[in-house]
């Protein structure tokens, strides 16, 4: 989440030049020094590869059996043998970006009146506040989910919306159990608002001093300064930090598998149960039957991965190239 | 999994279940958090010392960026891989095997603070010491090092909050043990794994155990993280 860093602390410079040196001159404790530390720093590199290698591997069969319509058929049937992973796929970018929805409006809210508007005494708890909210557990969250928010969202806001406006508006039709992707989006949204309001406080308070002084010389009122000057400013990094919250939310398992209803068809309503990919996972892992199911089971670990990657990927590189252009 | 044991007084079923469970958990839930530690121990400061020493250097930042790659990995992938690697060689399901796939998870997460809080060393320390004579793995191992040392533990024991909370890799690698136990050969138990076996129960007692062991498992991780960060103070943290 870092951007990549400038030269900093005790061991740039002289550093760096001493390293390089290293393995033609100089001493030679230097030298395994050195050597010893670029080692120890590959580890993490072959490990990743190694994870790759060894999931690619046991996912090869049902990748042989099944090749591209397993990304687009969305039959999943294990006694038979045929599997499709549309379903989960759906159903992980449906309930993720559901989430992000949901907590971006809030999230940067956070941030904009942590950073603009709160005097200190309330700033230092409400943020103190947030940081805990990060630190718990996801089967925490998602005990929390079964147990309060499901029952909740069914009485308050399920039947309610499915009786009245359940015949026109598609979204809300269907019965409703409560557990469904509307469950999943929304515990996923309370898991990500404290990160991306983090992310996006860091990014709101390096918008220099220059700009919102600037603003304000030239007559702009305070919600003028934030919201022309300010906000335009961060949006690359903020879009960033959300980017980053979705890449959490793709990769969550637990809280979701608890209240997303496990069902592997594509949702026809916000009310309707789905499955993701985290889900089978989580769930039909340890029951897998047949050699095929199990690398069916491998390959959408290997989707989860790619995809994964990708958006946190992104993510970064936009945080790094605001921060990048913030130092200038 | 049996239901709790028929026969006995309904306080002292409840009682009982209640001790039992919490004592196991909470114990096990701390072997298991150490054996991670243990296991990257020697590379906890390595790597961190190689992303900080190595800045601007190609293979670092490349180093760097997989390193942030590798946090972003869904933890129940890593426990899939380490079951792929560990269990399946070993043909049962072990402790060790738990304790792998949260070590792998700690791994980049430990990388990243150690860089950072090396990095809040004043270049001042290190080329005074360069200037009395030290050479370049003695500044860093006997002057830079100390210097980060609480900065470092500090991170090391956010990590280790984070992923004592962990579900996922542990599924398939520790799997559940209802018994107390302390060899690293077999299963074994854990706070958030029995959370989300005891939620996803139809008894309405293993119900109420899940919120108990929230709590416990919740006081832990908070106490950890509280006390992390306002225990250990360093002194270049706050410029």
């Amino acid at each position: 989440m870092q951007p990549v860093p400038e030269e900093a602390g005790a061991l740039a410079g002289p550093g760096r030049a001493a390293l390089a040196a290293a393995p033609g001159r100089g001493n030679l404790a230097d030298r395994v020094y050195g050597a010893a530390l670029v080692a120890m720093g590959l580890v993490i590199p072959l490990l990743l590869g190694f994870i790759l290698l060894r999931v690619g591997i046991s996912a090869w069969p049902a990748v042989r059996e099944f090749g591209g319509g397993f990304l687009t058929s969305t039959e999943w049937n294990p006694v038979e043998g045929r599997f499709g992973a549309l379903p989960f796929v759906f159903g992980t970018l449906a309930s993720s970006l559901l989430a992000v929805l949901i907590a971006v409006p809030l999230a940067v809210g956070l941030a904009l009146f942590l950073t603009e508007l709160a005097p200190r005494w309330i700033a230092a708890p409400v943020a103190f506040g947030t940081e805990l909210l990060a630190a718990i557990p996801s089967v925490v969250y998602g005990l929390w989910g079964i147990f309060v928010l499901v029952p909740w969202l069914r009485a308050w806001v399920q039947e309610p919306l499915a009786n009245t406006l359940g015949d026109s508006v598609g979204l809300f039709r269907g019965p409703a159990y409560g557990v469904s992707i509307l469950a999943g989006g929304v515990i996923l949204a309370i898991m990500i608002v404290p990160f991306i309001s983090a992310v996006s406080r860091e990014v709101l308070s390096a918008v220099p001093r220059v700009q919102r002084e600037g603003a304000l010389a030239l007559g702009a009122t305070r919600w003028e300064m934030t919201w022309q000057v300010v906000l335009p400013y961060a949006v690359p990094g903020i879009i960033g930090a959300v980017i980053l919250g979705l890449g959490r939310a793709l990769g969550e398992t637990m809280a979701v598998t608890m209240v997303i209803g496990n069902r592997p068809d594509i949702p026809t309503s916000l009310f309707s149960p789905g499955y993701t990919m985290a889900s089978v996972l989580a769930n039909e892992f340890s029951e897998a039957s047949s050699d095929l199911y199990l690398a069916a089971l491998m390959e959408i670990s290997l989707i989860l991965f790619g995809i994964t990657v990708v958006v946190n990927t992104c993510a970064r590189f936009l945080v790094w190239r605001v921060a990048r252009r913030a130092g200038r | 999994m049996s239901a709790p044991a028929q026969g006995l007084a309904w306080r002292d079923r409840r009682r009982r279940a209640v001790n039992g469970t919490m004592l196991t958990l909470t114990g096990v839930a701390a072997l298991l958090t150490v054996v991670p530690l243990v296991l990257i121990l020697y590379h906890l400061l390595t790597a961190g010392l190689y992303l900080a020493e190595a800045q601007g250097s190609r293979l670092a930042n490349a180093v760097r960026f997989l390193t942030d790659v590798m946090n972003g990995i869904p933890s129940i992938v890593i426990g899939i891989f380490v079951w792929a690697w560990v269990v399946v060689s070993m043909g049962h399901f072990s402790a060790l095997a738990g304790g792998l796939a949260l070590a792998i998870m700690l791994l980049p997460m430990v990388t990243r603070t150690t860089e950072e809080m090396v990095r809040l060393v004043p270049r001042e320390m290190s080329e005074g010491a360069l200037a009395l004579g030290f050479t370049r793995w003695r500044t860093t191992l006997g002057v830079v090092l100390p210097a980060a040392r609480s900065g470092i533990l500090t991170g090391v024991l956010v990590s280790l909050a984070r992923i004592a909370g962990e579900t996922a890799p542990l599924l398939f690698t520790a799997f559940v043990n209802p018994y107390w136990g302390w060899r690293l050969n077999e299963p074994i138990a854990a706070l958030p794994v029995q959370i989300f076996q005891y939620a996803t129960s139809p008894f309405e007692e293993w119900h109420r155990l899940a919120w108990a062991a929230a709590l416990v498992l919740i006081g832990l991780v908070l106490a950890v993280s509280l006390a992390a960060r306002f225990l250990i103070r360093s002194p270049f943290k706050d410029r």
